[in-house]
């Protein structure tokens, strides 16, 4: 009896086994089956237009037969997620990089794209990531950021007395902005705000304006006055030259703010976003992406005819002519380790999105992009108004846009390191030329591994 | 009964062993592989030796300092759990009314998920700086000993119940006796119910050493490592090395492999120096 209970038992362990192994076959050879029919995986960065790639995955394969498979990483964890999926057989054939230094880290996964079409068509070839004469990454979304202001806040204080300007336009340098920014701080109550700035989120992972898109501009302006060829080895260290003009905004933004220094370690974006989309203050610095964040909120006061751009002025020289900062940090890159016939799938869908009717359509007004290339008219661009905006600009005569360098930061360590700084220079527990410091050193180190 | 044990051993071994091989050997192997290459994905490797294991000391000093905070938090919260825990036992064994539903309420916050409660003690600290006009990341300190709450909150329940367990199973007779000899209530606390817990106390010891040096959820999210990583422990630091910078994966996984090790030394050392105080019942 017992020998028999001891055979069933085994006999049970042995199925469940079997089972299991049974599953896993099965399951593997679906996936094989699919891409023999022709499958492409993507793996998409940008969660918030997660639902539109499913959209988009139904029409190409209505258009053309082809399974399209997306799947898209949580916010802020793509290079985790794809250097899992990238280690798995069923890896993505189409993935996307963030600039020349993720270049670097994915090299043996880039195949080359000069010859794809989607190439041809990009307007401006220098905006690629290339290698050696040959290309690995194609930028399919131009962005723009910027300080987003309030119109009808603003209206308000130009007409309160003793205003310091009459218009928007008429700001169009830091000494301008901040007599404006601080006279509407001093008239805060009658403006009905809780200050100028929406908050300056430094909360660890949540300090990307600042340490990022806002250090973008003394960078670029140290780069560009220095003649540095941006390809080569001079970025491995900078002098920080224009550290003054970033403390000048920085402080700026401080102290006209809706929220105490002290408080900012445990601000996100959000809340910014959130305070602007309130009414609770005038102006936010953020990107055109931001649309879709102020227009979500709950209890949204901000009309969309009153959201406008002001580019970010730092005080320096001849800044009129300073326009907002427009450029990408999304590349389309095709797996080199993909069969050729993978590869050239993902080169027609990509191609597909951004020249066919029903493609370019899904990109303006579902994606909400501003793309690059030529198959796009003047007037096909997002009607968001942040978008049209950022188009406007990128258009405007007598303009200098400054272009989205910090695709050249030494990566998110460098980043993190630079933003808890200047969450101690907020708090008051740490000296500007300590910051200044740290930060120089930082960036040599850090570029050291590369 | 012997005999056909011995017959079918392999037979009811090769199921657990098959699913040890490939859930905890294997990776484990690799990961150590891992931790002597540089690498983007971990199939395309290339060996650099201990260049890694050098890297993670000399790059800076987040490591040291980060096992610093680990084994100063590993002290205080697991005295602090313990302590806390048995007094909790104590008191909850002696009958008094609403034993059953204080046992449930103390056992809750367990069932909550690290992350979750970090963020809610970060929105409860942050309330209480505020009226210092400052937050969580103002000073190390408080980020610090918030963590040490949260870790206490959330333990102590747990640790609770398994010496609930042990109290419960003290044998009466030896309790009595020493009651009949005229032992105060500290002396039989000491002398008679402590010895007597010794199994519980091993266990309980061991969960919280290692669940503290271990931590990382509730690190994450209630401080992230603000100010400066000044608060962040083992388990984050590896974390932000690995996802931080190209490169440094190895890094990451050779601080990992660092980590085992000091994890699997801690917890052996206790095991020993607890276990030889228990006593046969």
């Amino acid at each position: 009896m017992k020998k028999l209970a001891a055979l069933t038992l085994a006999f049970c362990l042995v199925l469940a086994l079997g089972g299991c192994r049974g599953n896993t076959g099965s399951s593997g050879s679906s996936t094989t089956a699919v891409q023999k029919n022709g499958a492409i995986y993507y793996l998409n960065f940008k969660p918030e237009v997660a639902e539109v790639y499913q959209k988009i995955a139904e029409a190409y394969q209505k258009e053309t037969g082809v399974e399209l498979r997306v799947v898209t990483a949580a916010s802020g964890t793509y290079e985790q997620t794809l250097k899992s999926e990238m280690a798995k057989s069923d890896a993505p054939t189409l993935f996307q990089i963030n600039g020349p230094l993720g270049y670097l880290n994915w090299k043996d996964y880039c195949a080359d794209l000069s010859d794809t079409e989607l190439y041809r068509h990009l307007k401006d070839k220098s905006l690629a990531v290339t290698s050696g004469g040959k290309v690995y990454g194609i930028p399919y979304v131009v962005e723009g950021y910027g300080i987003i202001y309030n119109n009808a806040i603003l209206q308000k204080y130009f007409e309160t007395e003793g205003a310091k300007a009459a218009s928007a336009e008429q700001i169009n340098s830091f000494s301008k902005l901040q007599e404006v920014v601080e006279d509407m701080t001093a008239k805060k109550e009658q403006l009905g705000i809780d200050g100028v700035f929406a908050c300056t989120s430094l909360k660890p992972g949540e300090d990307w304006r600042w340490q990022t898109h806002l250090a973008n501009i003394p960078i670029s302006y140290e780069w560009m006055q220095g003649g540095v060829n941006l390809t080569g080895e001079e970025t491995r260290e900078i002098a920080f030259s224009y550290n003054e003009n970033f403390k000048n905004i920085f402080d700026l933004y401080l102290k006209n703010s809706t929220v105490a220094p002290k408080l900012l370690g445990s601000k996100q974006v959000m809340d910014s976003m959130a305070e602007f989309a309130l009414g609770k203050c005038a102006m936010v610095q953020n990107g055109n992406w931001a649309w879709n964040d102020i227009k979500g909120i709950e209890g949204n006061t901000v009309k969309e005819e009153d959201i406008h751009f002001l580019p970010i002025y730092t005080g320096m020289e001849a800044e009129e002519t300073q326009g907002l900062c427009i450029g990408t940090e999304n590349f389309f890159c095709i797996n080199a380790k993909a069969s050729e016939d993978d590869q050239k799938r993902a080169a027609d869908f990509i191609c597909w999105l951004f020249s066919s009717e029903t493609g370019k359509k899904l990109v303006t007004e579902e994606l909400g992009f501003i793309a690059p290339f030529d198959t796009f008219s003047a007037d096909e661009h997002p009607n968001d108004p942040l978008a049209g905006e950022v188009a406007a600009w990128m258009n405007k005569e007598g303009v200098r846009n400054i272009g989205w360098n910090f695709t050249l930061f030494p990566g998110q360590t460098f980043k993190d390191h630079f933003g808890s700084a200047l969450l101690q220079y907020a708090q008051g527990n740490m000296s500007w030329d300590e910051v200044v410091a740290r930060t120089v050193d930082d960036w040599k180190v850090q570029s050291a591994s590369r | 009964m012997q005999k056909s044990l011995r017959k079918y051993f392999a037979v009811f071994v090769l199921p657990t062993l098959v699913a040890f091989v490939i859930a905890f050997l294997l990776p484990f192997l690799f990961g150590l592989y891992l931790s002597f290459t540089r690498f983007t994905t971990v199939t395309n490797t290339q060996w650099v030796g201990l260049e890694n294991y050098i890297r993670a000391f000399t790059d800076n000093n987040d490591f040291l300092h980060a096992l610093g905070i680990t084994a100063a938090f590993t002290v205080v919260s697991a005295c602090s759990v313990n302590l806390l825990a048995f007094g909790l036992a104590l008191l909850l064994t002696r009958g008094l009314r609403g034993t059953n539903l204080f046992r449930t309420v103390f056992f809750m916050p367990n069932l909550i998920g690290g992350i979750v409660l970090g963020y809610i003690w970060q929105l409860i600290i942050n309330g209480l700086l505020l009226r210092a006009g400052v937050d969580i990341t103002y000073d190390p300190k408080y980020g610090f000993w918030g963590l040490v709450v949260l870790m206490n909150w959330q333990m102590i329940g747990y640790m609770m119940i398994i010496y609930i367990a042990g109290l419960q199973n003290l044998p009466g007779d030896v309790l009595e006796a020493a009651e009949i000899d005229g032992a105060s209530p500290w002396q039989k606390l000491r002398r008679v119910t402590i010895p007597m817990v010794m199994p519980s106390i091993t266990i309980c010891t061991f969960l919280t050493l290692t669940n503290s040096f271990k931590l990382f959820d509730q690190n994450f999210a209630l401080t992230a490592g603000a100010p400066m990583k000044k608060t962040a422990m083992l388990a984050l630091d590896i974390y932000n090395t690995f996802y931080g910078r190209i490169g440094d994966e190895g890094v990451g996984q050779a601080k990992a492999v660092l980590f085992f090790l000091m994890v699997a030394v801690i917890a052996a050392l206790q095991l020993r120096a607890t276990r030889s105080r228990e006593v046969e019942q």
